[in-house]
């Protein structure tokens, strides 16, 4: 049984995958629209924000890249959205398959594109003067962070997308759940500036503490603690929504 | 019920579904024995989707039971699951694989190895007349080839019981010719199919048994035969090419009538029973030198079959 859970699973992973080949402009496209905001704050505010681009990069990157995360946990709503709406859904629940691959499977593959945008944000970072001051381990370690928060993080879009009617509802409730969590945050400046109330929400929010933890990892500095944060935020949130997302995901199809 | 009950291919009793205030079904029996066509006949809203997707596992029911190959839909999914195929209504393809991966997607979920889901996946598109498509986005497909390619979906797994939900809608009659003879053809393999449609002749053409549903109860159930001598005879309509010739047309339709002629507009028509009606009455008008314009014999419609059965229009 389980054996045919991971077979299946991998399948549809597949699946999710393969249209990146009919579509490779689609892996660039997903990466765009980060890959500007790197230049935007690099170029236009990092003079302004911290002196000088090349510093205000290396306090900005680690923010883009979990920004850039956490908007496209989105896509694994809008995608298991899509399929229930098309009705392919339908035709995966009427085969002898595990009755969890679905969901797995659009998961992974998911994860998998995260990997993906996570590593071409941080060469284009490379590229543009972004410098690694800690070694391998700890880079693959802000990697695994960040991507166990995404899984972590996923389960509310998978929630979403099971509430919802249309592909395009779970997209707009993404960004407006998500657009004020990450720009009211510590992810591209210091929260020290902020008024008091603001300052106290963005020291607590998650995009603060991964973005903190994600800059300890890559460039030095205090680690423990906000790893610690983002691993009880990723679990907090995995014990809350993923419970919800599954009975809302039996319910619903 | 005894659990392994395999008289039948696809038993159900009593299945009631609600969906808040309506009602979709309604107490609804159905029986097929295996390797035969039962054609459920109904009109918009009658519940024929509703009792697929309770016989395919997709939904419970709220009351009743139902068994496909011995298995309790309810109870044995996953078994039930290994034994059907289902083309829904409405296609339920993946848009942005291709034709040959939405297969082999199938093939690969069911176990077939590699080598084996590519084999099953040509074979099956070779005779959906899709190969010349089988590298193109199924998004890209027109209505008819994504029909196709949903059937031929259904068909990976060789299931011993199949559900077509009005396989035809919106085929051209070409297309709905073609899969007519695949249905046939799965038939004559001892396939087991569920066949829903709102049209009298494609119950005619396929079912070996019809049962006839609205509003979520039966009304009627019976072969194609039954219903239509129920329902009436077939219509001869002559409309004739000399106006003036209208008179001596409709003596000629008088002589193969089964019943009264009328004359509708510029129209003769006339219910007729006997086969060779249609021939005769050919030879008798090209006897006579009266030429027509347009000549038909038209079964029934599904409106005529429920104004019949139940009093009421469809
Ligand atoms: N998921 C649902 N939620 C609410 N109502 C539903 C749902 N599915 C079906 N219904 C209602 O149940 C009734 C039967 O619907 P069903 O789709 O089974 O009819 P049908 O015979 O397949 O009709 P059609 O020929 O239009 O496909 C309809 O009144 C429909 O509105
Ligand atoms: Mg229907």
């Amino acid at each position: 049984m389980t054996t045919m859970a991971l077979r299946n699973t991998g399948t549809l992973a597949w699946r999710t995958l393969v249209q990146i080949k009919h579509n490779p402009f689609e892996l660039i496209d997903f990466s765009v629209q980060p890959i500007m905001f790197l230049l935007l704050f690099t170029y236009v505010f990092g003079g302004a924000m911290a002196g000088s681009p090349a510093e205000y990069l290396t306090f900005a990157l680690p923010g883009i890249v979990v920004q850039n995360l956490i908007f496209a946990t989105m896509n694994t709503g809008i995608g298991l959205n899509t399929d229930i709406t098309k009705g392919v859904f339908d035709r995966l629940r009427s085969l002898p398959i595990a009755r969890s691959a679905p969901l797995a499977g659009r998961i992974l593959a998911d994860v998998i594109k995260q990997a993906w945008a996570v590593a071409l944000l941080l060469v284009i970072g490379i590229v543009l003067g972004f410098r690694i001051e800690t070694g391998p381990a700890a880079t693959l370690g802000a990697i695994g962070l960040l991507l166990v928060f995404a899984v972590a993080l996923s389960w509310v879009s998978v929630l979403v997308a099971m509430l919802v009617s249309t592909p395009e509802k779970v997209q707009i409730f993404g960004f407006v759940l998500f657009f004020p969590l990450t720009m009211a945050s510590g992810a591209f400046v210091d929260p020290a500036t902020m008024p008091g109330w603001l300052q106290a929400f963005a020291e607590v929010n998650p995009t603060t503490v991964v973005a903190d933890a994600v800059r300890g990892l890559l460039s030095g500095g205090p680690v423990a603690g906000p790893v610690t944060w983002s691993l009880a935020w990723a679990g907090g949130l995995l014990v809350v929504f993923a419970p919800l997302a599954v009975r809302a995901f039996r319910r619903r199809i | 019920m005894s659990g392994m009950d395999t008289t039948y291919a696809i038993h159900a009793e009593g299945l009631v579904k609600r969906f808040g205030e309506t009602t979709a079904l309604d107490g609804v029996d159905l029986a097929v024995r295996p390797g035969t066509v039962l054609g459920l006949l109904g009109p918009n809203g009658a519940g024929k989707t509703t009792a697929v997707r309770i016989l395919a596992t997709l939904v419970r029911p709220d009351a009743g039971h139902a068994e496909v190959g011995g298995f309790d839909v309810a109870r044995r999914p996953h078994e039930v699951r290994g034994l059907i195929g289902l083309t829904g209504q409405y296609a339920s393809v993946d848009e942005t694989l291709t034709g040959t991966e939405n297969l082999l997607m199938i093939g690969r979920l069911l176990g077939l190895s590699r080598p084996a889901a590519r084999a099953r996946a040509a074979a099956l598109l070779e005779r959906f007349e899709l190969t010349a498509a089988a590298g193109r986005a199924a998004g890209k497909y027109s209505g008819g080839m994504r029909r196709r390619l949903d059937l031929a979906a259904s068909l990976v797994g060789d299931p011993r019981v199949l559900y077509l939900d009005e396989p035809t809608t919106g085929l051209d009659p070409r297309s709905r010719n073609e899969v007519w003879d695949i249905v046939r053809g799965l038939v004559a393999d001892g396939v087991t199919v569920l066949l829903t449609t709102q049209y009298l002749d494609e119950a005619d053409q396929l079912a070996g048994e019809i049962v006839v549903i609205d509003h979520g109860r039966v009304i009627a159930t019976g072969t194609p035969a039954d219903l239509k001598s129920r329902v009436g005879a077939q219509t001869v309509t002559v409309r004739p090419a000399v106006i003036d010739e209208t008179g001596r047309i409709r003596e000629a339709v008088g002589r193969v009538a089964a019943g009264p002629v009328d004359v509708s507009g510029d129209v003769v028509l006339a219910p007729v029973s006997d086969p060779g009606a249609l021939a005769k009455l050919v030879r008798d008008l090209d006897e006579q030198g009266l030429a027509v314009a347009e000549l038909a014999l038209r079964s029934p419609s599904l409106d005529e079959v429920f104004l019949s059965l139940t009093g009421a229009r469809a």
